[in-house]
């Protein structure tokens, strides 16, 4: 089933094109790692996946859905470049407040369970903004998680993640695409990306330069896509 | 259902967060009980023109210090990208709207429950004649308030002298409601119930509420949606 | 030939306004009560209307943006705006000078004065509010929703006004001859007047929405320029 398809897709700031014809598909299970310098676009297309902006022109399905329609932001899971978690709540309060808005069938028990999970379930009363870093980012991860989706965007996760937090992320990432989720994440940080990675993607100024699976070269030399793709220094 | 748990999980996340620091609370009463006590060098608190005035000194009070918590509206959820964090979330724009409104609309209700009786002291006025129309004339017009703020405050929220716009948006349009609010409160401070020739205050602030209500949850989707 | 028939169309309001001004100044007669100087009303009226047949103008348009985001619309709205907020000075001001010489000061709260000035402070805020968004986009589509609820708080404001004002009546702008009611030669004026001045905002908000095009044209190939360096 093709759990991610981009078509045409076109995004202007003003008369500046962000993202340029780009297009793509991909099924359910991908995991699929997002390359490319500042400024060539990840984040835009990122973001018009996870419903937070409208393409100018194109189409985009996400589990054969418009992003923007309800019954599909419910199965989606975000981690954008801020970790999205209020510093005045516990984190408790930070997960039952997520879990009522993605309608979770039993917030309490998800948020125990999620707590737990992230080994946050001593502090579950401390406010956010006294926890430490790792904390906040694994809190972050629990956000992402608690409504079980099955298609994760994610926006540099592993930038300043402690090894905690990667470890942990990377646990649940692998458990979610096992269960048959869709990950799409951009990183700089090509070595955890593309041990999880089934295809590429690379972007250059806003077109797609390569469209790709993760061959095991790929995987021995993280830089290759660049090397070959890439536009010259 | 879901619509209203929605609903009131963004009410109870920004009622707790702002009953947890009172930063935006303390400022805006201290600003209004400030205000109150300088009106005093304004007017003669023992003229009769205190009681035609009272409508409209309370309504000012309300209008200034409400702005202050207004302004927190939508400002809380720029650290940590939360704001995006709900966008991307299945919340339709008029939940997350009403959620808003509703905890601006409680925060200066609060203010408003308070500073009634400072005045009623200070000023040496009963006002609690007509109290259960009072309570209901304020919650139109405190509604008011809160529906344009929330709307302005998302459509503020990126810009950089956000704080500066918002008053200078909502002031102007929020005249009409205001003008109903200091009329029909005039009246029942004084202990005056509302005759057929104030009505039609009556009638403005309810058709303002119901169009502007109506118009922000319509249209708050596509300003927050980029 | 668009802007042919710009200019075109701006000599001929010219020469209408030109027109109007000699009938108002050379033929028609001096008013019951007010003397001559009545005659600034055929300059205060028909700005008013006008400006809100503008603001009404920038309203739809901002709602076909919002439906088409079409930019032409958003063009559309902007000059529609300026031109109105001009005219809607041109109704304030004319209507200051005029309380001025009938009760010797400058200011009235009369329902019309205040709602007048009302909504020139909320369009003026619809232009704060595109000078404060940089991103095209995102300008466009607040100031739409903006302009769409800055429509409906001017009717608002002029209906509340109407009503606080017969509570507390104050002197009000208005001309009539002797047998109050309006001489037909100085009605007819000011329909001709308006008509001046509705041709007048057209050429004018065609002026701006040219200029508005090539504001774009040049901020496009700024940020062309440095996504290039």
């Amino acid at each position: 089933m093709t759990a991610l398809q981009a078509h045409d897709l076109w995004k202007y700031y003003g008369d500046f094109a962000a993202l340029q014809k780009v297009g793509f598909e991909f099924a359910a299970g991908s995991c699929v790692a997002l390359l490319g310098r500042n400024g060539a676009g990840k984040t835009t297309l990122l973001r018009i996946l996870a419903g937070l902006s409208q393409a100018s022109e194109g189409e985009v399905r996400i589990l054969d859905g418009n992003p923007r329609q309800a019954s599909v932001r419910s199965r989606i899971g975000i981690i954008g470049h801020g970790i999205g978690i209020y510093d005045d709540l516990s984190a408790e309060e930070n997960l039952l407040t997520f879990a009522r808005l993605y309608a979770v069938p039993n917030p309490a028990k998800a948020v125990d369970h999620w707590l737990e999970r992230t080994d946050l379930a001593r502090v579950r009363r401390g406010k956010a903004r006294e926890f430490s870093r790792g904390m906040r980012q694994r809190l972050a991860i629990a956000r992402a998680f608690i409504h079980s989706p099955n298609f994760l965007i994610l926006d540099e996760p592993f930038t300043s993640l402690d090894d905690r937090a990667i470890a942990l992320l990377q646990g649940l990432l692998k458990d979610a695409l096992h269960q048959g989720a869709t990950v799409v994440l951009s990183t700089h940080q090509l070595k955890e990306a593309l041990e999880l990675a089934t295809h590429v993607l690379l972007l250059n100024r806003g077109k797609l330069a390569f469209s790709g699976v993760r061959t095991a070269e790929m995987l021995a030399n993280p830089g290759w896509v660049y090397q070959h793709y890439g536009e010259a220094a | 259902m879901t619509y209203f748990n929605q609903v009131f999980a963004i009410a109870g996340k920004d009622l707790r967060s702002e009953l947890r620091t009172k930063e935006a609370l303390n400022a805006s009463l201290s600003f209004a009980v400030v205000i109150l006590l300088l009106f005093s060098f304004v007017v003669d608190p023992d003229s009769e023109m205190l009681e035609q005035m009272s409508g409209g000194l309370l309504w000012m009070v309300f209008a200034f210090s409400g702005v202050l918590i207004l302004n927190r509206g939508f400002a809380r959820e720029l650290p940590n990208d939360c704001l995006d964090a709900l966008i991307a979330s299945p919340i339709p724009g008029s939940a997350l709207f009403f959620g808003k409104a509703i905890a601006n609309f409680a925060l200066i209700a609060i203010i408003e429950a308070i500073c009634f009786p400072v005045f009623g002291i200070l000023y040496n006025l009963t006002w609690t004649a007509q109290l259960p129309v009072l309570v209901a004339v304020s919650a139109l017009a405190t509604w008011a308030m809160a529906t344009l703020g929330t709307m302005f405050g998302a459509l503020t929220v990126n810009m950089q002298l956000r704080e500066l716009m918002l008053p200078m948006l909502i002031y102007p349009m929020l005249i009409p409601a205001l003008m109903s609010a200091m009329q029909l409160t005039t009246l029942l401070v004084a202990g005056q119930a509302i005759d057929s020739e104030h009505i039609v205050w009556l009638r403005v602030l309810i058709a303002f509420d119901i169009i502007f209500t109506s118009l922000a949850a319509v249209l708050v989707e596509t300003v927050l949606v980029g | 030939m668009r802007d042919k028939l710009i200019y075109g169309a701006g000599i001929f309001a010219a020469l209408y306004f030109v027109r109007n001004l000699y009938v108002i100044l050379l033929q028609l007669p001096d008013e019951a009560m007010q003397g001559a100087v009545y005659r600034i009303f055929f300059f205060h009226l028909p700005p008013y209307f006008t400006a809100v047949a503008c603001f009404l103008g920038a309203a739809i348009a901002s709602g076909l943006y919002l439906k088409t985001k079409n930019w032409k619309y958003d063009v559309f709205a902007v000059s529609a705006t300026e031109v109105g907020l001009a005219l809607a000075a041109i109704n304030l001001v004319t209507g200051m000078i005029w309380g001025r010489q009938q009760w010797g000061i400058w200011w009235t709260w009369d329902a019309r004065l205040t709602s007048a000035l009302i909504t020139w402070l909320i369009y003026l805020g619809y232009l704060m509010l595109r000078e404060g968004i940089k991103d095209p986009s995102e300008r466009a589509k607040n100031s739409a929703v903006l302009s769409i609820f800055a429509f409906f708080a001017v009717y608002f404001t002029y209906k509340a006004n109407e009503w606080y004002r017969t509570q507390h009546p104050g002197p009000v702008l208005t001309i009539r001859t002797g047998k109050n009611t309006i001489d037909p030669a100085m009605q007819a004026m000011l329909f001709h007047n308006l008509g001046a001045f509705l041709l007048l905002a057209v050429v004018l908000v065609a002026v701006r929405m040219n200029l508005e095009d090539s504001q774009r044209a040049v901020e496009s190939l700024r940020r062309r320029a440095h996504a290039i360096a």
